[in-house]
């Protein structure tokens, strides 16, 4: 019985193992510039913990094969006390690989955290509340007007907040549903809570950033390849969490402006 | 002990005289019943309706691709009629009227994402069913304030919800809470009740006769009153007008 145990631990690692070497599973395409370095540290990851999980089958499998038919009074080396060496070595094999893993990754992440966006990336506001996303655009002034929690009225369609009459900066700001940005633009997306956690997860950015209640959040990226592509809410924010959602759109500078045009319009 | 009888009698006479009189004038009541009929208008102006941007729901954005869904907190007709407003009596009802609720029951409709119709005007206890014709899941939030609040998903092909309210309201909002902008309103009054359509015009039926204070509410204007009496078999006028703000 410990035998057949053995093989079969062994063959389902192989088995789990083979369609990710086939490449069978592949990211989805990657539209950003930042998003190659995280490929990357997401795939040497998935080498390294692959390696250590076949590593730790195989030997789990040999060692069932192996010691199946000792007998009950044999003496078994418990940790502490014995077996330190061993104990010793993969402590200091699983933390040094852990440490390697966040050295080399390090590089991934202070890309998109610790590199401040450039002064002219294009300023964009998020906002997410029970169960949408609506963005903001400064309009030509380039300043965002004011936002007055009280003034939120979604029979209205103010999402913001915002009061054209008395805040001049506020009158030509654009509302929309949708996220568009022109392609090879760096954009700088300014994010807030209306009430609760919520999460911006676009795939194909390689981002995904919680927005908190009360703190101002901010992600950057350029985004180089255009189309159409899903932003969804990864926090479990309520009821409708399964169906918040958005959609952004990567323009060609042309398509971009006419878009903006238009939603002006719709303002 | 005799004139005790006679007044014992006299009193009973009295007391079913009365209760014969007060069932004779209720009758005459339901069947001299009339109605008002008026128009509400808005001088001035309408305030600018925005456009509804619905790409979180490709279905309804593709729905409603050539013909833009705007706002209607206001909407005016070509006649410069003010639809959605919600009239009623508000004072004057005898006791004895508006106690039975109309069996009829309204729909409630999201369609489109949308709520058809925006406004809804009920009687007390008067059941109304909330339907969904989309392919995609609503979920219907009033929030009243003089009654209990409740928030319901309702996925497509779901059983319409059989509801009603118990108490007096003018108006609950109700939202959608998986599409912002689905926004609506229900009345709920006590008595005859109708709401504008596209040319303002709204009729009240089964009004008996009497002196009565009239109530037109509108979402974004408010409220305003007028007097009116209603004479037996003769429908009484009146006509609102709202000023643009």
């Amino acid at each position: 019985m410990a035998k057949v145990f053995a093989v079969t631990v062994i063959l389902i690692a192989i088995g789990s193992a083979i369609p990710i070497l086939m490449h069978k599973w592949v990211p989805p395409v990657d539209i950003s510039t930042h998003g190659p370095l995280i490929d990357e540290q997401l795939s040497e990851t998935m080498v390294e913990a692959g390696i250590s999980f076949l590593a730790a089958q195989f030997i789990l499998g040999l060692f069932v094969w192996k010691y199946s038919n000792t007998p009950k009074s044999a003496k078994i080396r418990n940790f502490p006390g014995g077996a330190t060496g061993l104990v010793t070595a993969a402590v200091l094999l699983v933390g040094l690989e852990a440490m390697a893993l966040g050295i080399f990754g390090a590089k991934a992440w202070a890309s998109v955290y610790f590199t401040p966006p450039k002064p002219d990336a294009l300023k964009i506001q998020a906002q997410a509340g029970q169960f949408a996303f609506y963005f903001r655009y400064p309009g030509p002034d380039g300043r965002f007007g004011p936002i007055h929690p009280d003034l939120i009225n979604e029979g209205t369609q103010n999402f913001f907040g915002l009061d054209p009459d008395h805040d001049p900066d506020s009158k030509d700001d654009i509302v929309t549903a949708e996220l568009a940005v022109p392609v090879n633009r760096e954009v700088h997306l300014l994010m807030h809570a209306k009430d609760v956690g919520h999460s911006f997860f676009v795939r194909e950015l390689r981002i995904q950033q919680d927005f908190v209640p009360g703190l101002d959040v901010s992600v950057h990226f350029t985004a180089n390849k255009t189309g159409r592509f899903e932003i969804v809410c990864t926090q479990l924010c309520g009821l409708g969490h399964y169906n918040m959602k958005a959609y952004l759109s990567v323009l060609s500078q042309p398509d971009y402006d006419t878009w903006l045009k238009q939603q002006a319009t719709m303002q | 002990m005799k004139t005790r009888n006679k007044l014992a009698g006299m009193l009973s006479a009295l007391v079913l005289a009365a209760v014969g009189a007060l069932m004779l004038s209720r009758n005459v009541s339901a069947a001299g019943e009339g109605k008002i009929t008026g128009t509400v208008k808005l001088a001035g102006t309408a305030p600018h309706q925005r456009a509804i941007d619905m790409s979180k729901e490709p279905y309804c954005q593709k729905l409603h691709a050539d013909h833009p869904v705007t706002l209607e907190n206001v909407v005016v007709g070509s006649n410069g009629g003010l639809q959605n407003v919600v009239v009623y009596v508000s004072e004057g009802l005898p006791a004895s009227a508006g106690g039975q609720v109309p069996s009829e029951k309204p729909k409630w409709d999201q369609k489109g994402c949308q709520y058809i119709p925006h406004v809804v005007a009920l009687d007390i206890n008067q059941h109304f069913l909330v339907t969904n014709s989309d392919p995609t899941s609503h979920n219907i939030h009033p929030i009243p304030t003089k009654n209990p609040q409740w928030n319901k998903s309702q996925p497509p092909g779901a059983q319409p919800f059989d509801v009603s309210w118990a108490n007096e309201e003018v108006s609950i909002p109700v939202k959608c809470n998986i599409h912002p902008w689905m926004h609506g309103w229900m009345a709920v009054v006590k008595g005859p009740t109708a709401v504008s359509d596209g040319n303002g015009s709204f009729t009240l039926d089964n009004v008996p006769p009497g002196n009565y204070t009239l109530t037109a509410w509108q979402e974004t204007y408010g409220a305003q009153t007028q007097k009116v009496t209603v004479a037996a078999g003769k429908p009484a006028t009146a006509d609102f007008t709202f000023k643009a703000k």
